[in-house]
């Protein structure tokens, strides 16, 4: 039994990093305690930089990668958010480092339970996104996500985003696999085209002027493109060496034969779950889906798996004011070409508890946008003080 | 010891960039990665040197370098630094040449750190006094007095001492140098090269264009700033400070009226800055004193 920080933890282990750089900010604490006692017992041999900012933390590891080593960081909330100058560099120049955040509320009001308008606005700065759901997916996506990042196709990096406290803190049962098979699964690091090297000088990040820099963009943008395909071949090796594998992209459940369908990110996952299985009970179908990675954004594929559902009602737990949640927003782009009538739902903010109750109660309102197509593009609150759901 | 004759014909900073006529940064770089040598990495943060040196498809430098943002130079050159070590190569060098603005305001905190965590990497901050790749902007270590575009009027305020802020984190090496004394300029740069830890050094590097002076000017104005007592050589060695020029205390206006950047200042203005003058070498010279007798052998 360990927390979703210790699996996080020892999922960095397992993939033997050369250089951790990190600074302290709840809920992520555990995970750099943790890799510290590593270090301090012999039993993980990498460089820690304790610094003196996340602005530094990042800044050290992405230095460090171009140097030509593994990297590993985690934060969350107000430290992703003082990362996120630097967060835009590690994709355009190749660095394929993996950071778990733990998703935590950004003030103002301060405020340290889960929310994910931390990593959401990041969404545009070229890493990777996967939120996962307990501390098994955690650990799990630690090592996928090198064998990912480091593909020589895709070379972008991943942050790891799972919620604070119901998976940094909360002690589950998990499989902590050991050296062997991570090394059978994870190869060392070896940079493919840059590094730092003075047998070997070149200039790393030199300013550019309009005539290259749009290429790079260009470029960047289609590695994100390919990733799509590299996230399902990953989940798929990775069942092959452990045994566990995720659904890839996004996983739906009881989806099928679902007449609507539900989209969750996160923890919440595991309720809405629940809140499936009674409505089903009450003849009511309802299906879900498990969002695991929001960039690269599965539109496609999402809209594939929704082509024969009659609505879909989109949860989120991070709210981009005056437009709904951004999964939400990216939905209704996926499915434009469709006539589905897609709604927003908003709640568990600041670390609001989101209910079995809430989760029906958006499911029975997803359910009477089927018939009533005028709904579609609606953004409800769900759990708000004075607020009534229509 | 490196001296001038004994200086290496080979370059590792190029020529070819683009810095202006009679740069003072360009200047002590060059001298610099003379005596740095091949086995080095250098990092670079957004500056003028950036510029001048770094754009692509052209690169000045014949050794690696990096460029990753503005003010994070200093935990960037120790992420270098700690990887190579992880590699094998811990013989190599990782040096910042990083502008005042980049040093004294914005790049402080990382400094910092880097500094208190005693990271393996040899900072240098060449001190143009502005930011003068954005076009003169006055920076924490534009002198009392100075003209720049954001103090039309001259600045209010006293020149930050970063070596001084150095010195407080008990680093084995913080020095200043002036490319107007070549030597004691290499013979810091000689001693930051052979120590292990965090290793300061700030370069006075005169800017013609900021600064309002004749493009032949810059070594005869670096020289006149430690001349008139302005800008103090000094070396702090595992906690021992030390002076390392005496000044002839010329008039400070032989230094002030070379530059067009103090063409307005006032005869109190002047006084003013004879003063700050006076005030600081008394001090330093009571901290060396001090530090004198708190190291002498037992």
């Amino acid at each position: 039994m360990v927390t979703g920080d210790y699996a996080a933890a020892w999922g960095a282990r397992l993939a033997r990093p050369e250089v951790i750089a990190a600074y302290p900010i709840t809920p992520q604490t555990l995970i750099i305690e943790h890799l510290a006692e590593f270090i301090e017992s012999g039993e993980l041999d990498a460089e820690m930089m304790r610094v003196e900012s996340e602005h530094s933390a990042l800044s050290a590891v992405i230095a460090a990668q171009a140097t030509g080593v593994r990297t590993y960081t985690a934060t969350s909330s107000q430290g992703l958010a003082l990362m996120h100058e630097p967060l835009f560099i590690p994709a355009p120049l190749h660095l394929p480092i993996v950071m778990s955040v733990v998703n935590r509320t950004v003030g103002a009001p301060l405020g340290i339970w889960v929310e994910h308008n931390d990593t959401m606005p990041q969404r545009d700065t070229g890493w990777m996104q996967v939120y996962v759901e307990d501390a098994q997916e955690a650990l799990d996506m630690v090592l996928q996500g090198y064998r990912l990042t480091e593909d020589p196709e895709i070379e972008l990096p991943l942050m790891i985003c799972m919620d604070a406290f119901l998976v940094s803190h909360t002690f589950e049962s998990v499989d902590l696999p050991g050296p062997d098979a991570a090394d059978r699964f994870l190869l060392p690091y070896r940079p493919a085209h840059a590094f730092l090297d003075p047998d070997r000088p070149m200039a790393i990040n030199p300013a550019a002027p309009p005539e290259y820099i749009q290429e790079v963009r260009w470029e960047t943008d289609a590695r994100m493109r390919r990733a799509l395909e590299a996230v399902e071949r990953v989940d798929v090796e990775f069942r092959e060496g452990f045994g566990r594998s995720y659904g890839g992209l996004f996983e739906g459940y009881r989806l099928e034969d679902a007449e609507v369908a539900l989209i969750t990110l996160g923890t919440v996952t595991s309720t809405a779950r629940e809140a499936v299985d009674r409505l089903r009970k009450s003849g009511e179908r309802v299906g879900l889906v498990k969002l695991r990675f929001f960039r690269p954004f599965p539109a496609e594929a999402l809209a594939r798996a929704l082509a024969h559902v009659r609505a879909v009602g989109v949860f989120d737990r991070s709210v981009s004011y005056g437009s709904g949640g951004p999964t939400f927003i990216e939905t209704r782009n996926a499915l434009y070409e469709s006539t589905t009538p897609v709604l927003g739902f908003l709640g568990g903010l600041g670390g609001r508890d989101v209910t079995v109750d809430d989760l029906i109660l958006m499911a029975r309102t997803t359910l009477r946008a089927a018939d009533d197509p005028g709904q579609s593009g609606r953004v409800h609150w769900i759990g708000t003080r004075g607020v009534v759901v229509p | 010891m490196t001296g001038l004759k004994s200086l290496p014909e080979e370059d590792w900073f190029a020529p070819g960039h683009t810095a202006c006529p009679g740069c003072g940064a360009a200047m002590v770089v060059r001298l610099a990665m003379k005596v740095l040598g091949p086995r080095t990495v250098v990092y670079l943060p957004a500056s003028c040197l950036l510029i001048f040196s770094d754009m692509f498809p052209s690169n000045a430098f014949r050794v690696p370098t990096l460029q990753v943002l503005f003010e994070n130079s200093a935990v960037c050159a120790a992420g270098v630094k700690r990887a190579l070590k992880r590699l094998g190569k811990d013989d190599v060098q990782v040096v910042a040449f990083a502008g005042d603005g980049g040093t004294a305001d914005i790049g402080l905190q990382a400094l910092s750190g880097a500094a208190e965590r005693n990271e393996d990497i040899l900072y240098i901050c060449y001190d143009n006094e502005a930011y003068m790749n954005t076009g003169v902007q006055r920076s924490g270590t534009t002198p009392f007095g100075a003209w720049t575009t954001t103090t039309p009027g001259g600045k209010d305020e006293w020149k930050k001492d970063v070596a001084r802020i150095l010195m407080a984190h008990d680093v084995p090496y913080v020095a200043t140098a002036s490319p107007g004394f070549p030597l004691d300029l290499l013979r810091k740069l000689e001693k930051a090269k052979g120590k292990r830890g965090f290793r300061y050094l700030h370069l006075l590097a005169p800017c013609r264009v900021g600064w309002r002076a004749e493009s032949d000017s810059a070594v005869d104005l670096a020289r006149l700033a430690v001349e008139t007592g302005l800008f103090t050589l000094m070396e702090c060695e595992d906690g021992v400070f030390r002076i390392s020029k005496q000044p002839r205390f010329l008039p400070v206006r032989d230094y002030l009226s070379l530059q067009g950047r103090f063409k307005h200042l006032t005869d109190e203005n002047v006084t003013a800055i004879e003063s700050w003058i006076r005030g600081k070498w008394e001090r330093d010279r009571a901290l060396e004193r001090a530090t004198a007798l708190t190291h002498a052998p037992v």
